[in-house]
């Protein structure tokens, strides 16, 4: 049976889900029209593609999942086999096979050929993307009070700390790396070693020296900003996979430093204790007089998030909960997020931001137009591992703790995945997909009625790689270019013609 | 005809690619306000040599002076900062920025002080580009983005400009365009012109003098017209006739 919607399914996806029934209704009050048949393939064709990919999925399944090595009570090794799974995969493969095969790719064909009506842009696209950073940036600032309010004081700490900090950290690391990967365009495949260098400067210096978290949060940055100048001179002359290569062994040196300076580090052991944040704040000190006057001395200190008579909690009258401290984490990870945000976007109306973007695109071009290519990607390295150090610095001080594995090859493909779903270069498309894929991973722990369904046993964050690799396909499959694939120009002339004068003054500082 | 002072001197380069050997001692002179065109067979060393002016790949011997100042061995920005501007083989124009993105690019020497004044005179000279202002660089047409890459050389405010194949795959009315853009420019700002060209014929017409490369050599120079009339030139690059 053919349903209305499935066969007009291709001239009706580019439009929005309110638009759909008018139109469903329009069309189907005119008379004389026929909703072609939905396409279907060769059957004897796709039987065959089925039957091969079964047999292909039981010669490479048998030794994955048909058989499985154990240990018995006596700790001898035993083979187990598991032939029902093993046949549920192989049906699974050649279903999936015949499923595309027979369905999906006549109808895809069909949609191709079908001719696509002229829609240059839907009106409605043009305001999602003008309200949506508008829209999201208002529930960003409101999301503690939203949560607050559904779940309560202590309900909202999993919320506030598990989702909406875990986030913003890959949206502010996303953003960061953008500048390297996506304006630069140098593909940096070991990011994470600069959150390391943030993350374990305040880690080191807060235990030490015992100094404030906002000073030090400026001094992490530079440190690895220094980092990236130091990645940075042996990489120049390299682009591409071999940039690729050469920064991921730098994000592997990092690590296994961080893992074998034990002196320093303290190896796998991590550093423990760090000093939280604390609220900024002034009060006057003293008094002094100064050519007759008196004149208030400021001193700054730090409220601290704890149950002690100064803390937070005694000094607002509020009750004790670590709750507060999770929300003042929010808004500063926001505040952080949102500097890198600004900061890049003025920059890439600035001469460097748009030196890199001409890099990526023509680096000989951009070298004949006068543009020093060296001190072009040294300061994308520089500037993109400042924000990533930022990020480390507030990663340690919330977590308390730091330790290497946290920094590993792993996350900086998370990283990098997040720029390229979001689509290179766009910053609301990085903040899509980080919130998608972090905000995917950490929602899989809050499926707990899966437990019913597999067993108590079952943990659905052991699958969190395979479902974010699934959902990388998927989104790469539907989205080529990632999320925002459009790029917006950074000048409009003709209309504003201020804008041209405006920038040269800026330009020279 | 008093030669006016040399701007570019070219005294016996050599260049390689790794040990392949392009240039094999080049020598020639492009005076202030002079339009000189170098033509030559495929691979003859046209394109090395331009690009060797600018730095990319550096000369292995020989010299190079630009206004007075040896720049043999400058950067390749560096060159460019002394207002030699290159519309390199293949246009290299940026693809994913518009059209006006592409002539910021070119004008940020001036940090864009003149951007507005400049682009203006680029759309005079190039009305195309005007209607096509927010257009990316990489879906403009082939003559479009020839348009583009000499307007964006242009925005530098060049006092030599370099020219690699202006008129490759244009219309013909097209390369009439630049041409004859080419020609006003030299005449009413004292634009000095180096241009290489397979379009023997229009080339030497529109060159004050012109040099024949061959085999990573100079064999001839002269006026664009004795190098028209010459036999040899006829035979190997004009075919005996008119193009
Ligand atoms: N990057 C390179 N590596 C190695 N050899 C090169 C390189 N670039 C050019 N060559 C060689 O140098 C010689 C000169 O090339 P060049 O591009 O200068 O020729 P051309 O005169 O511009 O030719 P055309 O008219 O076809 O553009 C050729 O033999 C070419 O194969
Ligand atoms: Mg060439």
């Amino acid at each position: 049976m053919n349903s209305p919607s499935d066969s007009l399914a291709p001239t009706l996806d580019t439009q929005p889900e309110g638009e759909q029934l008018q139109n469903e209704e329009r069309i189907a009050a005119a008379p004389g029209e026929i909703a072609p048949p939905s396409p279907r393939g060769d059957l004897a064709w796709s039987a065959k593609e089925a039957l091969i990919a079964g047999v292909v999925a039981l010669g490479m399944f048998t030794p994955m999942i048909g058989l499985l090595t154990d240990q018995n009570i006596n700790n001898e090794v035993i083979l187990v086999t598991r032939w029902p799974l093993l046949a549920a995969v192989v049906i699974a493969c050649a279903a999936g096979r015949f499923a595309i095969a027979y369905f999906i790719r006549p109808y895809l064909a069909a949609k191709r050929a079908a001719p696509s009506r002229p829609v240059a842009r839907p009106a409605w696209r043009a305001t999602v993307s003008r309200w949506f950073p508008v829209v999201g940036t208002i529930l960003l600032v409101f999301f503690p009070a939203i949560v607050l309010y559904t779940s309560g004081i202590a309900g909202s700490i999993k919320w506030v700390d598990n989702f909406g900090v875990q986030i913003l950290i890959y949206v502010m690391l996303g953003w960061g790396l953008n500048v390297v990967v996506g304006l630069a365009g140098l593909l940096d495949l070991g990011y994470v070693a600069f959150y390391a260098v943030g993350a374990y400067a305040y880690a080191l210096l807060a235990t030490h020296l015992g100094l404030s978290f906002w000073l030090l949060l400026p001094l992490a940055g530079l440190l690895a900003a220094c980092w990236g100048v130091a990645l940075g001179f042996p990489v120049l002359r390299l682009r591409g996979d071999y940039l690729a290569i050469v920064t991921l062994a730098f994000g592997e040196i990092v690590h296994l430093v961080l893992l074998n300076w034990k002196e320093v580090t303290g190896g796998g052991a991590g550093i423990l204790s760090i000093p939280k944040i604390g609220l900024p704040a002034i009060h006057i000190e003293s008094y002094v007089s100064l050519f007759g006057m008196t004149l208030p001395k400021f001193a700054f200190f730090n409220i601290k998030f704890d149950a002690s008579p100064e803390g937070f909690a005694h000094l607002f009258g509020l009750p004790v909960s670590s709750a507060y401290y999770k929300i003042f984490l929010y808004y500063l990870i926001l505040i952080l997020a949102f500097i890198t945000a600004f900061a890049t976007a003025r920059m890439r109306k600035l001469p460097v931001g748009r030196a890199w973007e001409s890099m990526r695109e023509d680096e000989i071009a951009c070298r004949s137009l006068g543009i020093n290519t060296v001190t072009t990607k040294l300061t994308a390295f520089a500037i993109g591992a400042m924000f990533g150090g930022f990020a480390g610095s507030f990663f340690a001080a919330r977590q308390g703790s730091v330790f290497p594995d946290s920094f590993t090859f792993i996350e900086s493909v998370f990283i990098v995945a997040i720029v390229v779903l979001g689509g290179m270069g766009s910053m609301i498309g990085v903040a899509v997909a980080a919130t998608v894929m972090i905000g995917g991973v950490e929602l899989l722990r809050e499926l707990t009625f899966l437990k019913q369904i597999f067993g108590p046993d079952f943990n659905p964050t052991q699958y969190r790689m395979l479902i974010f690799g699934f959902a990388m396909v998927v989104i790469m499959l539907w989205r080529p270019r990632g999320f925002v694939q459009t790029r917006t120009p950074t000048v409009f002339l003709f209309k504003r013609k201020a804008i041209s004068a405006d920038m040269v003054q800026e330009g020279h500082g | 005809m008093s030669t006016p002072s040399t701007l570019l001197a070219v005294k016996g380069v050599t260049t390689f690619y790794g040990k392949i050997q392009a240039l094999r001692g080049v020598d020639l002179q492009v005076a202030e306000g002079e339009i000189v065109a170098l033509i030559g067979s495929n691979g003859a060393g046209k394109s090395t040599l331009m690009m060797t002016i600018c730095g990319n790949p550096r000369a292995r011997d020989g010299s190079i002076t630009y206004d007075g100042k040896e720049i043999t061995r400058l950067a390749t920005h560096e060159i460019a900062r002394m207002r030699v501007a290159q519309s390199p083989e293949g246009r290299r124009i940026f693809a994913r920025m518009t059209v006006l993105e592409n002539l910021q690019m070119g004008a940020s020497l001036d940090n864009l002080a003149h951007f507005a004044a400049d682009s203006e005179r680029v759309f005079a000279l190039f009305p195309r580009l005007k209607e096509r202002i927010h257009q990316r660089g990489g879906t403009l047409s082939g003559g479009e983005q020839q348009m583009l890459s000499i307007g964006r050389a242009l925005m530098a405010r060049p006092r030599l400009l370099l020219l690699d194949e202006p008129s490759l795959g244009l219309a013909p009315l097209i390369v009439r365009q630049i041409f004859d853009a080419i020609r006003t420019l030299n005449r009413e700002e004292k634009l000095t012109v180096f241009i290489v060209e397979q379009n023997a014929y229009h080339a030497l017409r529109l060159a004050h003098r012109g040099y024949v490369m061959v085999n990573g050599r100079i064999t001839m120079g002269g006026t664009g017209r004795e190098l028209l009339e010459k036999p040899e030139v006829r035979a190997a690059y004009l075919e005996g006739g008119r193009h």
